[in-house]
């Protein structure tokens, strides 16, 4: 369990984390969802006591990070592929954090079986492609056999077979009873992975939810249609009391309609129609709407229900 | 316990990467071979020497001479071991490991500087005698007066120099920043400032002049050095002290990045 309580960063001017107050809970996969910069690293590194929060709090079970005995053995990180010394070997790397920590020797022969390099072992890591860089993070993330565990932004670089090796392992690592907490800026990643979703835009909180109920507000249905006589067709649709946006490139917009109604509407008037399509918006849109508005209340917000300084910080962005 | 884990880590660390071992090596091989070549041009050269450098002659500290540049080797392998952490992103990775900063860095201090230590008195000591076997008639014997206490602090003067290099790359965390600094300064600035009289009286109180006070036998004619060579040593250690002293202060206080 990682429980937030009014998780705040400032650099200077600028805020980082803004206010965050939520919690990652065992047993299933938690998305950290928020685009480029939104501070999600930031969080992270505060989490593992890197970074000093400006404000607020962060436990572990209970307790601050730095307070914890061995804490490789409560909670592994993959923070960066690359943060390892390059004329290190692999074994090298993970037995010194093994040994920082109490943590038995095999331990490193196993995980490196479980990510897969074994046959490198004793190569110096500088000589790894990404991908391996980032399966020799995850390998020092496990040593420690934790029950949190903790993924920046996993699958990054890597080729389709390395994606789905991780999509299962964090899975298989949930449904054991850890608590997994992964981040990403996109949002069709998380839904492939992520059981509950904890949204953040310009630092703030946009949404804590559950996956399933994230999908079913967000996923917005609209038919779009496409016609020669589009003045017309506005007319009829208008007067049957049918709300009707222009979508560009001549298409036309229906929130909520049935494409039925919208057909037998043309018939009705001889209206010649080119495109009569009912569709689903993509979680994607639905992410990009949530942050997109995140930016434009903050830019009109100023000081009010925004902390006072907000206004300042957004100028320095 | 903690510790005892935080040194056995270290101790992988230190001795799983290149630059450990040619940093000390070169700081061994120049001392030394830069020592025996000194020592035998002094053999050859005695007699042509005016009468107050030969009243004045230490054989103890020709021997040493190589450590001008050796010194540099350990200077290098100081910076290396804090400022890599820094320069590869691995102090992201250690301090999540070791979250109390403070056993972190006197953790991997000990252990850099226990192995400085070994490194430094067999330089320390291989300098002296290959040095002496140069000097011919001129030599010492490890047996005379003060002669011990040279060479035993010639090693300490090593370690300290590496841990005061220590110091600077905690505070400093780039490894060129660090060296842009302190090579210069222990090889040219250092030598400047204490051979000029305007700066002598300033210099001497600089880290490198006091500590190699402990490895002169024979005072120079007219010394007027304020301090004896354990006080020398002291003043280096001091040094030393405040450099580690700001390391963690800095270390404790930034955001590891």
């Amino acid at each position: 369990m990682i429980e937030l309580d009014g998780l705040t960063k400032r650099y200077g001017e600028k805020v980082a984390v803004d206010h965050l107050t939520f919690a990652v809970r065992p047993g299933i996969v938690t998305g950290f969802l928020g685009p480029n910069g939104a501070g999600k690293s930031t969080t992270m590194r505060m989490i593992l006591g890197l970074d000093r929060p400006t404000a607020g709090d962060v436990r572990i079970d209970g307790t601050h990070y730095d307070r914890l005995k061995d804490p490789l053995t409560y909670i592994g990180a993959l923070l960066d592929a690359k943060a390892v010394h390059g004329g290190r070997s692999a074994w090298n790397h993970l037995l010194c954090l093994a040994q920082s920590n109490g943590i038995p020797e095999r331990r490193v022969a196993e995980v490196l079986e479980t990510v897969g390099l074994t046959a490198v072992a004793r190569k110096k890591a500088k000589g790894f492609s990404y991908g391996m860089g980032q399966r020799l993070g995850i390998a020092a993330a496990l040593l420690g056999d934790p029950r949190i565990l903790m993924f920046d932004e996993p699958v990054n670089g890597l080729d389709p077979e390395g994606i789905h090796w991780i999509r299962n392992l964090m899975k298989s690592l949930a449904a054991e009873g850890r608590t997994v907490f992964v981040s990403s800026h996109l949002m069709s990643e998380m839904a492939l992975t992520a059981d509950h979703l904890v949204v953040i835009g310009q630092g703030r909180l946009l949404a804590d939810t559950s996956m399933a109920d994230f999908i079913r507000t967000n996923s917005r249905s609209y038919v779009r249609i496409r016609s020669p006589q589009p003045e017309r067709l506005l007319d009829v649709l208008h007067q049957a009391g049918i709300t009707v946006v222009e979508a560009g490139g001549g298409a036309l917009e229906v929130e909520g309609g049935k494409a039925e109604q919208i057909g037998e509407l043309a018939a009705r008037y001889g209206l010649v129609l080119h495109e009569l399509s009912p569709r689903q918006a993509s979680l994607e849109e639905a992410f990009m709407r949530l942050t997109a508005e995140a930016v434009e209340y903050h830019a009109q917000a100023g000081p009010g229900p925004v902390p006072q300084d907000w206004g300042a910080g957004w100028k320095g962005v | 316990m903690a510790a005892v884990q935080v040194i056995r880590s270290e101790w992988t660390k230190i001795r799983s990467v290149a630059s450990t071992v040619w940093t000390l090596s070169l700081a061994v091989v120049v001392t030394v071979a830069l020592g025996m070549l000194i020592s035998a041009l002094s053999n050859r050269q005695f007699a042509n020497m005016p009468a107050r450098e030969r009243l004045s002659f230490d054989p103890t500290v020709v021997s040493f001479a190589g450590m001008t540049l050796g010194q540099l080797a350990m200077i290098v392998f100081g910076v290396l071991v804090v400022s890599t952490e820094y320069s590869t992103g691995m102090i992201r990775v250690s301090l999540a490991a070791v979250p109390r900063r403070g056993t972190f860095l006197f953790g991997k201090v000990a252990v850099a500087a226990a192995l400085a230590l070994a490194v430094g008195m067999v330089t320390s000591f291989a300098a002296f005698f290959l040095g002496q076997a140069m000097l011919g008639s001129h030599r010492a014997a490890i047996g005379d007066p003060g002669v011990l206490r040279a060479v035993f602090g010639g090693g300490l003067y090593m370690t300290l120099i590496a841990m005061f290099s220590m110091g600077v790359a905690a505070m400093l965390r780039s490894p060129m920043l660090s060296l842009g600094i302190l090579m210069p300064f222990f090889f040219l600035i250092s030598n400047i400032l204490g051979n000029v009289a305007a700066t002598k009286k300033i210099g001497r109180f600089l880290p490198d002049q006091a500590g190699s006070r402990i490895m002169r036998v024979v005072p120079r004619v007219a010394d007027d050095t304020p301090y004896g060579p354990w006080a020398g040593l002291g003043i280096m250690a001091l040094w030393v002290a405040a450099a580690l002293a700001g390391g963690y202060l800095l270390l404790k206080r930034r955001d590891a990045q």
